[in-house]
């Protein structure tokens, strides 16, 4: 087990090597403004995490995202229990959030700028318009995969609707309710850089734009990977909450 | 062989013609599952269900145990309507299940608290019961197994034990050996019965398998397709073999004439 993930971070680490010396490489053929050195970027990355007055941007941007998802989150849950519950409630739900999916977040960005003054806001609404909908169909696809055989075992018990919620509801949507945190923190890093670009004064989104206007490709990268192990972090955190959480689930031996 | 017709004065169980019927999923009317099923069952019986698979032995379990309403008559248990009565019910009824439906992401003693944890027993006593109840069906060592690392002997031990450890009135169980090999089940057959007449419970035990029925009832109830009575026998201490095996016979004889359910 131990050989096979340190086997795992290996290949991942040899992956990412390869990478930057594909970077490196360009960047002694092209000029530095268009592929700056490896070491430039690492150091440029570095300066943003240790100045307090940087990492203030960072950290908005983090609590954006966090903010966005779990907004919709919550605002998720309370639909997919709606929809689980009522065929009528689906049946005008589900179209509308359909018809959300289809919408660019692009588009929801226009919207915002067009409907809210406060940039708080626009960013938040943003955050919960793009990632609402799925957040719904897959805790409510978690829902509907609830065990027939155990909720009759349970309801056998005859729990209040709270004790069922409690034993029986929420362990079987947990796994469903991560992998939703997973998908959607990714979509969410994305977005959120779309709304700052656009509309913020701040933020990572914010600072990308003022590197483009400052052509500096090496504070682009650096602004860029705040955000890409912003979100690895939180993913690992993810992952380390779901080995705990479904800790419960038979491991095979034999690897796929 | 003794044809007998159990009446009692306070019956636990009590069908009136009792029928379900069920919608066809492809439209073509209704599907009978149960048909103007009468039986009384009292208190301390256990009494075998014998049918083929299919012949609405569950159908009649679950109007049993309140899961599901019965198209038309009357079905009372312990006095009240199991269906409408829903939370009248708590902890009066166990349930055994065919599958043991534990829930995977519990511990042994945390399935066999659920029960406990539903009728908000305090949790040191819940906790002390549930560990009881695992030692009696000894699985001491396993409490804090996950059912995947469990035997599917092991696994229907611990749903055993959740059905006794809220102390219910009546325990019902749904051909809950039948996926077991014929050494394990032997073994949980006798340790099932022993447990019910220990603690003075009325069960129905539903299965398919002939010498089951006849191990575990006091009184074997053979249903036809859909569920109706089609004989009906007591078994005792005192029943000799000959007649055991004119029994078997009887009852054979009764399932071979039956129709295949449709």
């Amino acid at each position: 087990m131990t050989n096979s993930r340190t086997m795992r971070v290996l290949q991942a680490a040899a992956g990412m090597v390869v990478l930057a010396a594909g970077w490196q490489i360009l960047s002694y053929v092209f000029p530095h403004y268009l592929f700056p050195p490896v070491p430039e970027i690492i150091s440029r990355t570095i300066e943003v995490l240790i100045t307090g007055s940087l990492l203030v941007d960072v950290l908005l941007t983090a609590g954006r995202i966090f903010g966005g998802l779990f907004g919709a989150f919550i605002l998720g849950s309370i639909l997919a229990l709606v929809i689980g519950q009522s065929k009528t409630a689906e049946n005008f739900i589900a179209p509308v959030l359909t018809f959300f999916q289809g919408i660019p977040a692009l588009s929801w960005v226009v919207f915002a700028i067009i409907w809210f003054h406060g940039i708080e806001f626009r960013v938040l609404f943003i955050m919960v318009m793009t990632t609402l909908p799925a957040f719904t169909f897959q805790i409510l696809d978690a829902f509907r995969s609830m065990s027939k055989d155990l909720f009759e075992m349970t309801m056998a018990f005859r729990p209040s609707r709270w004790t069922l919620f409690r034993f029986l509801i929420v362990p079987t949507i947990v796994p469903g309710i991560l992998t939703a945190w997973k998908v959607n923190l990714g979509n969410a890093a994305r977005v959120v850089v779309v709304a700052e670009l656009v509309g913020a004064t701040g933020g990572v989104g914010y600072q990308l734009l003022r590197q483009q206007q400052l052509f500096d490709m090496a504070g682009a990268m650096a602004w860029t990977l705040q955000l890409v192990l912003f979100v690895l972090v939180v993913q690992q955190t993810i992952n380390a909450i779901e080995n705990w959480a479904l800790r419960y689930r038979a491991v095979s031996e034999r690897a796929m | 062989m003794l044809k007998q017709n159990n009446s009692m004065s306070d019956p636990v169980i009590r069908f009136k013609d009792v029928s379900k019927r069920f919608r066809r999923r492809d439209g073509r009317g209704d599907f009978v599952a149960v048909d103007r099923l009468s039986f009384e069952i009292g208190k301390g019986e256990i009494v075998a269900v014998l049918g083929k698979t299919g012949c609405g032995k569950s159908t009649m379990f679950n109007i049993v145990a309140g899961l599901i309403e019965p198209s038309s008559g009357e079905a009372r248990v312990i006095g009240h309507d199991p269906f409408r009565e829903f939370a009248f019910f708590r902890g009066k009824i166990g349930i055994v299940f065919q599958n043991d439906r534990l829930m995977p992401w519990r511990s042994a003693l945390d399935n066999v608290r659920l029960g406990l944890q539903i009728l908000d027993t305090d949790a040191g006593q819940a906790n002390e019961t549930a560990r009881q109840w695992l030692m009696r069906l000894g699985l001491s060592g396993h409490e804090n197994d996950y059912p995947h690392a469990l035997s599917g002997g092991m696994r229907q031990r611990v749903s055993i034990a959740r059905a006794f450890a809220v102390d219910p009135e009546i325990l019902l169980c749904d051909e809950p050996f039948s996926s077991l090999d014929e050494m394990t089940a032997r073994d949980l057959r006798a340790e099932f019965v022993r447990l019910v007449r220990q603690n003075n419970k009325t069960a129905v035990f539903i299965t398919h398998q002939i010498n089951e029925a006849m191990e575990i009832g006091d009184r074997v109830l053979v249903f036809h397709h859909p569920a109706r009575i089609a004989y009906e026998t007591r078994l005792d201490a005192a029943t000799t073999e000959d007649a055991r095996r004119k029994v078997h016979e009887d009852i054979m004889r009764v399932l071979s004439v039956e129709q295949a359910p449709t």
